[in-house]
């Protein structure tokens, strides 16, 4: 992936181009976002491991806001990636784009560097201007709000004036529209208050409406995408899928906003509001791929009945990651925050472990796969690779980050039950409750097997790294 | 079927679900707006006539008091009618030896929330049951038994009210352990210590619809002797 530039592929494309630069940055930050987690999660079983250096709430904010900003920098990728193709022409300001890449890529080095050497500052605005915002995963300094507000900005309008001079696909639309909303909630947490309840309602407005509204919609689109590049899906049925999730998405994830408004001071009609609406979230999102793998099933039939040769699957890897994508979205963003949806149940889970693990699973499942399965299209069209297999490398990638996904979710569930049920129920969340839960061999041990999943997605991400970096040229020599 | 071509059934209609995602979706908005303005005159700051009134009354009369609670004795009791605990402005006690004005308490609880982002409390704690899941909650934590009278943390500090206990300990957490897992010292100041307790006290005023559920239990069984001591 890093000598993909050399190749001088994507037929001239300077907006894939841009994409890979997008895609390189993304990878980095995802091995940044893993090695904070491990330092965290030896932290719960060593509480002395960087005492007073660098502490669990440091090791935390890093481990977020790199993982936010490295699906950030991948879906910008993306975009960039699949603009050309869904529009028919090359996007419009591709000096724009690099120039803001630049900008934005520094400004992140800044705010990471002051988040590890700096860390915390006195209780003045200037610290919220300059530091750290201390708002969890929104932390960065409003002067670096005010500049991804404008990287943004001219992202968007690169995006909007691309779409406006090709081709409107149903794709491409439904982007158009996502990523203007994605763009405005930013704007809803920039603001400081004295009062907690206003903060934190307001602070869900840009968290739930991005993860659990148009987040969702916008790997919907990408799903469509990659199943029409990957198996040449029917367009048709992609498309009307796209509008149905888009229905059922903003349907229920606009009103389940209403989840987390049970326990912040707001009225009691969220109660109700809130477990309706996010309940019905999970419904929509494993209906597109379905169809579509039937279809395919379908059509590969036909044509053999008829002695013709079927369309091929094109890009494995990809294809891997994107099923990965379909069930983990399922079962992370669906089936794990379900439950804990409802207020009877949420009263006792909220501000558990329960949380983490729904909340690993979910990032995982729905955005982490389909964004990796993006970055290897990206490397079959850097090296103009007809048919792109899965090699060793790319199997020990996707079983390993899964499985240890899959693990540190169940370790961190258990040790989430055994607090609702000891601290919560029995003892009733008190500072001594808290630590009597956190103390049991049972919470313990949750803990160190989440640690050892840890390290075996880390694991993953090696073989994940490798793999990228040379998948390309393995499969471009062995079709030359 | 006139046309051959024609789409046999709406639910294979793209536009049909087109036009149907925008309609859900500009519902869904418009009433998320509508929802928000309401809540909004919900959670906004109560004022000070507003908190004599619920002292006299034994009840609460907004949501989110204003900064002057720190003035008033905070209770967290179960109301039968909600089912669920509820706090309870009480009588005046001091707040550090003195009542404060309503500009001096507005300020104090300024710097507090202020102090509470600089120093990112929320990537360890949870505020509102928001946050990391490293330490304890903070919504209630005024009211935790191991802050009052009697309990542990005056005893170790030193000190004779919740209020000095907490600051003492926020501008030197290290010092006082109580498990193996210690807060760090994140350099809180005399003043900004001050600030965050009159935030942790302003926030154990809210109502948050019973949440944590069962936090009087604690009081309770610390009351009769405490079941859960280590």
């Amino acid at each position: 992936m890093l000598t993909s530039i050399k190749t001088n592929e994507f037929a001239g494309s300077e907006s894939k181009k841009l994409a890979m630069m997008y895609f390189r940055v993304a990878i980095i930050l995802f091995g940044a976002q893993l090695l904070m987690g491990l330092i965290a999660a030896i932290q719960f079983l060593a509480p002395n491991f960087l005492f007073e250096v660098f502490d669990f709430s440091v090791a935390r904010m890093v481990h977020i806001n790199a993982l936010v900003v490295w699906m950030l920098y991948a879906m910008i990728g993306s975009v960039y990636y699949l603009l050309p193709d869904e529009a028919g022409v090359e996007t419009v300001g591709i000096g724009l784009g690099k120039l803001a890449f630049w900008v934005l890529t520094a400004a992140v080095a800044v705010v990471v560097l002051v988040y590890i050497f700096i860390q915390v500052g006195p209780g003045k605005e200037s610290t919220i201007w300059l530091i750290n915002e201390g708002r969890e995963y929104i932390e960065a300094p409003r002067w670096a709000d005010i500049g991804i507000v404008v990287v943004v900005l001219i992202f968007y309008w690169n995006v909007f004036a691309t779409y406006m001079k090709g081709q409107k696909t149903g794709i491409l639309t439904v982007l158009v529209a996502d990523l203007l909303a994605l763009a405005g909630l930013y704007l809803a947490g920039m603001f400081f208050t004295d009062n907690i309840s206003m903060d934190q309602y307001w602070w869900w407005w840009v968290i739930h409406l991005w993860v659990e509204a148009t987040w969702e919609v916008f790997v919907g689109a990408l799903a469509a995408y990659g199943l029409v590049k990957i198996i040449n899906a029917k367009r048709e049925i992609v498309e009307m899928w796209l509008w149905i999730e888009v229905l059922m998405l903003f349907g229920s994830g606009i009103l389940g906003l209403g989840h987390h408004y049970f326990w912040i001071g707001t009225p009691e009609y969220w109660w109700e509001i809130g477990a309706l609406f996010s309940a019905l979230e999970p419904v929509p999102l494993v209906a597109m791929f379905v169809h579509v793998l039937y279809d395919w099933g379908k059509e590969q039939g036909i044509a053999k009945a008829e002695g013709k040769p079927g369309s091929v699957m094109k890009n494995g890897p990809a294809m891997a990651w994107i099923v990965t994508n379909a069930f983990g979205n399922f079962l992370g963003a669906g089936i794990w925050g379900f439950f804990h949806t409802l207020p009877q149940v949420n009263i006792y889970t909220h501000g558990t472990q329960f949380t983490a693990a729904h909340g690993h699973l979910a990032f995982f499942g729905a955005y982490a796969t389909i964004l990796i399965g993006m970055m290897y299209l990206g490397v079959q069209g850097a090296y103009g690779i007809e048919r792109m297999k899965a090699t060793f490398k790319s199997k020990m990638a996707i079983f390993l980050i899964t499985f240890g996904v899959i693990g540190m979710t169940i370790a961190l569930t258990i040790a989430g039950y055994e607090q609702v049920l000891v601290e919560r129920a029995e003892l009733g969340a008190g500072w001594n409750a808290f630590f009597v839960a956190q103390d049991l061999p049972w919470y313990v041990q949750a803990q160190i097997w989440r640690t050892i999943m840890g390290v075996v997605t880390f694991v993953g991400f090696i073989y994940l790294v490798w793999d990228l970096l040379t998948i390309g040229k393995k499969e471009a020599k062995a079709a030359a | 079927m006139a046309n051959e071509n024609e789409k046999l059934s709406v639910w294979t209609s793209i536009s049909f679900w087109r036009r149907s995602a925008a309609w859900v979706t500009g519902f869904a908005v418009i009433l998320l707006i509508w929802l928000t303005f309401n809540t909004m005159g919900q959670i906004s700051m109560g004022t000070d006539a507003d908190l004599k009134k619920a002292a006299q009354e034994h009840r609460v009369v907004s949501r989110v008091p204003g900064p002057t609670v720190i003035n008033y004795h905070i209770d967290y009791k179960m109301s039968k009618k909600r089912g669920h605990e509820v706090p309870v402005i009480g009588a005046k006690e001091p707040f550090f030896g003195k009542e404060w004005s309503e500009k001096e308490a507005a300020a104090l609880l300024h710097l507090g929330k202020l102090t509470s982002q600089a120093k990112n409390c929320m990537n360890c704690h949870t505020l509102l049951g928001n946050g990391a899941y490293y330490a304890p909650d903070l919504t209630k934590a005024w009211l935790d038994p191991a802050w009052q009278k009697g309990g542990p943390m005056q005893a170790m500090t030193n000190t004779n009210t919740t209020e000095e206990a907490m600051a003492k300990f926020l501008q030197n957490p290290s010092q006082y352990p109580t498990h193996a897992r210690m807060m760090p010292n994140l350099g809180i100041t005399e003043e900004e210590a001050k600030g965050l307790v009159a935030f942790l006290k302003h926030m154990s005023s809210i109502d948050t619809n019973g949440f944590p559920r069962n936090f009087s239990k604690t009081v309770e069984q610390f009351k009769t002797g405490g079941t859960n001591a280590h």
